[in-house]
């Protein structure tokens, strides 16, 4: 039953004129974060007129073009920035912005810590797969040390980015992780992220089994998939360990929730007053 | 009207008020700070929208964002950050979404002289971004003129759906003249009429056949009933990616068409003296000033000089160069570089006949340098 109206909000979300099949190999996460997202748009009600899907380059940056929103396809890193105008002048626009870990945080690094900080209403969804998939399996900002890419054959040395917690430090109002084995936690973290005002960052962590499964011997789809599961703890488990313990799980959970004034409602004040003064 | 005594960034900003600018994204830098100084004070005060980015690779970003959400936007920056925004410039083109881009030029390369005047970012402003686009581009030689410019670089965003470079120079920027200005409601200005088609037989990037404004599919904003995609990538008419060549060639065709097949439209020109001269003088921006002022002394003289001031420089105005200089024997071409311009009237006229006078080291040409590039052509005579 259950299974049957996801396949019916599927159907009223996705576009029907020449899009299919997608890009991602078979197995992929994306399409399990594509999914928990228009689920969410449809739980809160929104209008799809009112609702805009903005990407950059990479695997992700593909996946507006599927979804029956306002959709925008931008360059690599910039989709935020991109995203910044748009809110700016359609302020009651509920934007959604997907980034990949590269595109969010190497290349569009400097946006995401700002669009954080300053506060403006978009929810930014990063599927975080350690990986440039597109381009096949370079290391990433959030590649794990030690491990092998296309890009760093002898091994990682690098430490990684840990997203959400940048986001909090940056000043997200609303900062969460889970994954796309955690499918229903998710997906009630991207309803909460879209319909909060301020800047929301939920990151999805997820696997590339073409790229590096395949580089690093990791098997399939599905035993990524169970990687996953195996690697993450909940946030509340987390407290009662030690670093050491803690070392390359995945912890999920909320990790910033607050009131900020939001940057467009700001900016309307900006308004009132500059007309003040020029009276 | 009003009689005031402004900057030319100032007018750049004031122009863009005037036109109906209501987002502007920037990121400081000289000589142009002060338009977005300008600008950060009096589009809230229209109820526009003014936002300092934390890069120009965003500020212009956020110019586009702004204009697929239905403003009229603009970001003004010099050569170093217009570097930095040429990916974007280039997704403008593809996407074909209205944005005007201001380069007040500095001397480069690189950091260079930030408070010196320069031309050198004419090709820059042509072919910055990579593969091959249209682009419009206009140079104002006066602070009155650089408001016109920038209300006409408006216009021409607005009517033919492309980003719009001005391409002002430290010396415009940063002079101060009185100018009267038009009073608000006098000007004509292009805005975005939407389409009347129902959103499901919208096509963005349509290739009609015919039709008024054949070459220009009307943009909807975001947010008002007609959800489309927009990309970077080759696409459909929907705006799809595509491989298809049958759906990439005749967009191509058409974003061109829709450039060249307006050129009366946008070509914009002053001559004087062209009729009977028999040495010709082109310049444009700042350098026009001292062009202008030499061409006058050597008319005075007695000399049959001809004065072309281009005002549009890209496209480059072919027909308008060979016209005025088919018959003569010399061409003259001053400007603040090591002659880029002077390329394209090469490429019209013939090298033989053109005569470079240059300044690329950060001061302006000064007009008894032009005036004696005159006279020795006419010793030589």
């Amino acid at each position: 039953m259950k299974q049957q109206s996801e396949s019916r909000v599927h159907q009223r979300y996705l576009r029907h004129s020449k899009r299919f099949p997608n890009v991602w190999c078979a197995g992929c996460g994306i399409g399990i974060v594509l999914g928990t997202i228009v689920r969410a748009v449809d739980e809160l009600g929104l209008d799809k007129d009112e609702v805009a899907m903005i990407s950059g380059i990479g695997c992700t940056g593909r996946m507006p073009v599927y979804v029956d929103f306002n959709t925008m396809h931008t360059t690599h890193g910039r989709a935020l920035a991109f995203a910044t105008g748009l809110k700016m002048v359609k302020p009651e626009m509920k934007i959604i912005v997907v980034m990949g870990d590269g595109d969010a945080l190497a290349i569009g690094g400097n946006h995401f810590i700002h669009a954080a900080r300053r506060n403006i209403g978009l929810a930014a969804i990063v599927v975080n797969n350690a990986a440039y998939g597109m381009t096949g399996g370079q290391n990433s900002p959030t590649t794990p040390r030690g491990v092998e890419t296309a890009t760093t054959p002898y091994g990682h040395i690098e430490q990684q980015f840990p997203i959400a917690e940048l986001a909090a430090t940056a000043g997200a109002s609303f900062v969460a992780r889970s994954t796309v084995y955690h499918v229903r936690e998710l997906e009630s973290y991207v309803a909460r992220a879209v319909s909060k005002d301020g800047f929301s960052l939920v990151e999805a962590v997820s696997y590339c089994h073409t790229t590096l499964g395949r580089i690093n011997r990791w098997g399939t789809a599905a035993d990524m998939m169970r990687r996953i599961k195996e690697q993450s703890l909940t946030k509340r488990q987390s407290e009662d360990l030690t670093p050491e313990e803690t070392e390359g799980k995945i912890i999920r959970g909320v990790f910033a929730e607050r009131e900020i004034p939001e940057y467009t409602e700001q900016y309307e004040k900006v308004i009132a007053r500059a007309r003040r003064e020029a009276e | 009207m009003t009689t005031r005594l402004m900057q030319g960034d100032e007018a750049c900003a004031e122009g863009a008020v005037a036109a109906g600018c209501r987002f502007f994204g920037g990121y400081p830098i000289t000589p142009a700070t002060e338009i977005a100084e300008t600008l950060s004070r009096r589009l809230p005060q229209v109820g526009g929208k003014f936002i300092q980015m934390e890069d120009e690779l965003a500020s212009i970003a956020a110019v586009i964002g702004a204009s697929v959400g239905g403003a009229k936007a603009m970001t003004a920056t010099s050569g170093p950050g217009f570097s930095l925004m040429q990916e974007n410039i280039g997704y403008a083109a593809m996407a074909e979404i209205p944005c005007v881009v201001v380069d007040v030029q500095r001397l480069g390369p690189s950091t260079g002289r930030p408070t010196s005047p320069s031309q050198g970012d004419v090709m820059q402003a042509r072919w910055g971004t990579h593969g091959d686009h249209p682009i419009i581009a206009l140079a104002p030689d006066s602070v009155r003129e650089t408001f016109d410019l920038t209300v006409a670089a408006f216009n021409f965003a607005e009517r033919y759906r492309t980003p719009v470079i001005l391409l002002m120079d430290e010396l415009v920027g940063h002079m101060r003249e009185r100018v009267e200005l038009p009073e608000p409601g006098t000007l004509e200005l292009e805005e975005r009429t939407g389409t009347r088609v129902p959103p499901e037989w919208y096509k963005p990037f349509e290739n009609r056949p015919e039709g008024p404004n054949v070459n220009v599919p009307p943009l909807v904003p975001f947010g008002e009933g007609y959800r489309y995609h927009l990309t970077g990538l080759h696409h459909d008419e929907l705006g799809y990616p595509t491989n298809r060549l049958d759906e990439i060639e005749p967009w191509l065709e058409r974003i061109f068409r829709k450039i060249d097949g307006a050129l009366s439209d946008i070509l914009l020109y002053e001559k004087e003296g062209i009729e009977n001269a028999n040495t010709l003088v082109i310049s444009y921006g700042a350098a026009a000033r001292s062009a202008r002022h030499a061409v006058r002394q050597a008319r005075s003289q007695g000399r049959r000089i001809g004065f072309l001031r281009l005002k549009t420089i890209w496209p480059f105005p072919e027909e308008v160069v060979e016209h005025a200089a088919s018959r003569l024997h010399h061409v003259i071409v001053a400007e603040l570089n090591r002659g880029q311009l002077a390329l394209e009237v090469e490429r019209i006229v013939g090298r033989h006949k053109v005569h470079r006078v240059n300044r690329a080291d950060g001061e302006m040409i000064r007009p008894d340098e032009i005036l004696a590039a005159i006279q020795d052509l006419e010793k030589a005579v």
